[in-house]
C-alpha cells in the first residue's frame, strides 16, 4: 500500500508534470540573477556562493510543497486515502518520499552543479552536495506539513512562506556550516553533518503526524 | 455520566462560555486596577529610581521595556502551544478562543522587542537592524506569530482553522527551541569575538527591581488584554450564531 | 454486526442540520437518506466515516474487529470520482486495489462491464464512464458498509440496473448499504429516513 502510492504518484509526475521541472526553472533563475545584480566580482560571489544555492534549493522547494496534496484533494482521493487501512501519517510519509524522489533530491543534485555560476570554490561541490542531499529529506516532510495547511485556499501561498521559513531556518544554518565546512573547523563541519541528521530523522516521525492531523481538519 | 476527579471538575466548570463571562465580569476591574499600579510603580523605578549603567548611561532605561517585552512574547507563545494542547487533547471549547485572541497580543509584545531591542543597539552598534542572536531570534518569533494568526485569518471554516492552528502552535512551540539553537550557533560562527551582550555581564539590585516590576507590569497587562480579548470573542461568537439562526429561518 | 446511531446532532457553517437522528441497521439492511439540497445528507454519511464529528451523539458498530475504526469497514462513494485523468481505467482500478489491499483487479473491471475500455485513459471517459469507474471501487475489496452519496449520477439504466444488483448481492451476504439519492434505486431498502423532518425546530 505504501509502495502503492509511491508508484502511483511517480507515474503521474511522469506523465502529468509537476516534478523539479518548474522548481529547477526558478533555481536557475536565482543563481543568474544573482551576478547580475550584485556584480561580477569574483571574490564576493564565490563567498556567498553556497548561502545563495541554499536560498535557492529552499525557496523551490518551498514554491513546490503547495502541489503535494492538492490534487489528491481535489478528486476525492486524499479523503478516500484516509479511509485505508494503512494510516493517514504512513500516507503522508508515502507523499513526502514521493517529494522528496521528484522534487527536493534533484533539486539537490543538480544546485551544486550550478555553482559553476557563483564560482564556487571547487573543493565545495561534493560537501554542499553532500549537505544538500541530507537536507532535503527534512525539507521535502516539512513542505509537507505546510502543503496540507493550505489546501483548498486561494490565498494560501504567502501563509505557507510565513508558516515554514522559521522552520526551514535551523535547515539553512547546519546545512550552511555543513558546506563550507572543509573549509572551517573539523568540528563545525561534524557537528553540522550530525544536526542534519536528527533533524532529517525527527521530521520522519514528526512531520507525518502533524500533517495528518491537519488533512484531517480539512476533511471536516 | 462517569464521575470527573477534582481537576477535571475545576476545568469544566469554565468550560461554559457564559459561566466564563461571569468569572471575567468580576476579575477585570482587579486586573485593570492591578496592571495601572504596577506600570506607575515599574515605570517610576525605571525613569527615575534606577541608576545609569556605567557603560551605556541613560540608554539602558530601554532594558527596561524590551526586556519584559521579550519575556511576554516568550510567554504568550507557551500560553498559546499549552491552549493548543488543551484544544487537541481535552477538546476543551474555549481553548482555541484562547490561543486565537492571545496570538495579536503576543505579536504585538515581540513587535515591540524588536523594535526597542533595534533602538537599544543603534547607539552601539551605529546601525538600525543587527543580526545578533536576540534580536533574529526575536524576529523569527514574530514570524512564527504571524504565521499562526494567518492561518485564522485564512481558513475560512472556523472548526478547521481551529484546529489546523492548534497543531502548528504546536509544531512551532515544538520548533521555538531548536531555532534559538541554531541562531546562536550561526552567531558563534560568524563573529567569534565578543558580542556586546545586552544587559551587560550582570545586572545589579538596584536596576534588578525595577526590571521585575516592569515585568510584572507586563504580564498584568497581558492577563488584562487576553482577558478582554475573550470577552470579545465569546460575545461576537453568540453574534454570529444569532445572525446565522436569523438567517436560518 | 449492528450499526447504530444515537441521537445524533450535526451542525455546519453555524446552522443545525438534523438532531435526535436515530437509527440502527444490521447486516441485510439497508436505508435510503433523503431530503432536500443542503439539508444533510452528505454530512450523515461523512459522520459516520468518521470524517466530520457530530455536535451531539454518536454512532456504534457492534460485533466489530478492535483494531478497526467505522471509517476503515466502510467503501464512501461520494460526489467526486476519485479518478486520476492521466492513468488508465486499469491503473485507476489497481491503485484502489492494491491501497485497499489485495484487491481484486479482474472483478472491478467486470462490476460494471468496464473490462473492454481497461487501456483506455480515465481522463477520456465521460461523465457515466466514471462514475462506473468510481462504483467498481465496490467490488474490489470486501467492506461491510456501503456508504453512497449520489451514486447513480449520470448512470444510465443498464448500469443503475447492475448498480442495484450489486447493492442486493452485498444485503444478501449480510452487509449494510445507506444510500443517499433523489432518484429511485431498485433496492430493496428496508429503512428511508427523511432528513428534512429531523431539521432543527422539528422533530
Amino acid at each position: 500500500m505504501f509502495t502503492a502510492i509511491i508508484a502511483r504518484d511517480i507515474r503521474l509526475i511522469l506523465r502529468q508534470g509537476g516534478g523539479a521541472g518548474m522548481s529547477l526553472g526558478f533555481v536557475l533563475t536565482v543563481i543568474v540573477m544573482i551576478p547580475l545584480g550584485i556584480g561580477p566580482d569574483h571574490e564576493v560571489l564565490s563567498q556567498i556562493a553556497p548561502g545563495i544555492m541554499w536560498i535557492a534549493l529552499l525557496l523551490s522547494v518551498l514554491l513546490s510543497a503547495d502541489r503535494i496534496f492538492r490534487a489528491d484533494y481535489e478528486d476525492g482521493s486524499l479523503e478516500l486515502m484516509g479511509l485505508g487501512v494503512l494510516p493517514l501519517e504512513l500516507v503522508v510519509l508515502a507523499k513526502a518520499v514521493v517529494h522528496w524522489l521528484t522534487s527536493a533530491l534533484p533539486l539537490s543534485l543538480t544546485t551544486p552543479l550550478f555553482g559553476i555560476f557563483l564560482n564556487l570554490d571547487p573543493s565545495l561541490f561534493s560537501t554542499l552536495g553532500l549537505a544538500m542531499i541530507t537536507g532535503s529529506a527534512t525539507l521535502s516532510l516539512m513542505g509537507c506539513v505546510g502543503g496540507a495547511v493550505t489546501l483548498g485556499l486561494r490565498r494560501g501561498g504567502l501563509v505557507i512562506s510565513i508558516l515554514i521559513l522559521p522552520l526551514y531556518v535551523p535547515i539553512l544554518v547546519f546545512g550552511l556550516s555543513a558546506s563550507v565546512g572543509s573549509m572551517g573547523a573539523d568540528h563545525v563541519f561534524n557537528t553540522s553533518f550530525l544536526m542534519l541528521i536528527a533533524f532529517a530523522l525527527a521530521s520522519v516521525v514528526l512531520c507525518p503526524v502533524a500533517a495528518a492531523g491537519i488533512l484531517r481538519a480539512h476533511f471536516r | 455520566m462517569k464521575e470527573r476527579t477534582g481537576k477535571q471538575k475545576l476545568m469544566y466548570r469554565y468550560a461554559s462560555p457564559t459561566q466564563f463571562l461571569v468569572l471575567l465580569r468580576r476579575v477585570l476591574p482587579w486586573c485593570t486596577g492591578v496592571t495601572v499600579v504596577l506600570f506607575a510603580l515599574g515605570l517610576y523605578g525605571a525613569l527615575l529610581a534606577a541608576p545609569p549603567d556605567y557603560r551605556q548611561g541613560e540608554m539602558v532605561r530601554i532594558m527596561y521595556v524590551h526586556v519584559p517585552a521579550a519575556w511576554m512574547a516568550m510567554l504568550i507563545y507557551t500560553v498559546i502551544a499549552l491552549a493548543s494542547a488543551t484544544a487537541l487533547i481535552w477538546r476543551h471549547p474555549l481553548a482555541d478562543l484562547a490561543g486565537m485572541t492571545a496570538a495579536p497580543i503576543g505579536a504585538c509584545f515581540t513587535f515591540l522587542a524588536m523594535i526597542t531591542g533595534s533602538l537599544w543597539g543603534k547607539p552601539m552598534w551605529g546601525a538600525w537592524w543587527v543580526w545578533d542572536a536576540r534580536l533574529t531570534s526575536v524576529f523569527l518569533l514574530f514570524l512564527l506569530y504571524l504565521g499562526y494568526i494567518g492561518i485564522w485569518r485564512v481558513i475560512e471554516h472556523p472548526g478547521r482553522a481551529a484546529r489546523v492552528a492548534a497543531i502548528m502552535g504546536l509544531v512551532g512551540f515544538i520548533n521555538v527551541p531548536v531555532i534559538k539553537f541554531s541562531v546562536s550557533w550561526w552567531n558563534s560562527l560568524h563573529q567569534p569575538a565578543s558580542v556586546l551582550r545586552i544587559g551587560g555581564p550582570a545586572i545589579a539590585p538596584s536596576m534588578l527591581w525595577p526590571l521585575v516590576i516592569m515585568g510584572l507590569a507586563y504580564f498584568t497587562l497581558y492577563i488584562t488584554l487576553h482577558l478582554i480579548a475573550m470577552h470579545t470573542g465569546i460575545v461576537n461568537r453568540r453574534i454570529r450564531m444569532l445572525e446565522l439562526r436569523k438567517i436560518g429561518e | 454486526m449492528k450499526l447504530q446511531a444515537q441521537t445524533l446532532a450535526c451542525e455546519r457553517g453555524g446552522r443545525q442540520l438534523f438532531q435526535g437522528l436515530e437509527f440502527t441497521l444490521t447486516g441485510g439492511e439497508a436505508m435510503l437518506v433523503t431530503g432536500r439540497n443542503g439539508a444533510g445528507k452528505t454530512s450523515l454519511l461523512r459522520i459516520i466515516c468518521g470524517f466530520i464529528e457530530p455536535t451531539c451523539g454518536r454512532i456504534r458498530l457492534h460485533d466489530r474487529p478492535e483494531a478497526c475504526s467505522i471509517g476503515q469497514l466502510c467503501h464512501y462513494v461520494a460526489h467526486e470520482d476519485a479518478i486520476k485523468s492521466a492513468l488508465t481505467v486499469r491503473e485507476n482500478i489497481t491503485f484502489w486495489a492494491r491501497f485497499f489491499g489485495a484487491g481484486d483487479v479482474e472483478a472491478g473491471l467486470a462490476a460494471f462491464g468496464l473490462g473492454p475500455l481497461a487501456a483506455c485513459n480515465a481522463g477520456l471517459l465521460s461523465c457515466g464512464q466514471k462514475r462506473k469507474l468510481t462504483l467498481s471501487r465496490l467490488k474490489l475489496v470486501n467492506r461491510a458498509i456501503w456508504l453512497l452519496d449520489e451514486p447513480a449520477t449520470g448512470l444510465d439504466a443498464t448500469a443503475q440496473h447492475r448498480l442495484c444488483r450489486h447493492m442486493t448481492h452485498h444485503l444478501a451476504a449480510g452487509g449494510i448499504v445507506i444510500a443517499a439519492s433523489h432518484t429511485q434505486l431498485d433496492a430493496p431498502f428496508t429503512v428511508t429516513l427523511n432528513i428534512n423532518d429531523l431539521s432543527a425546530g422539528m422533530t
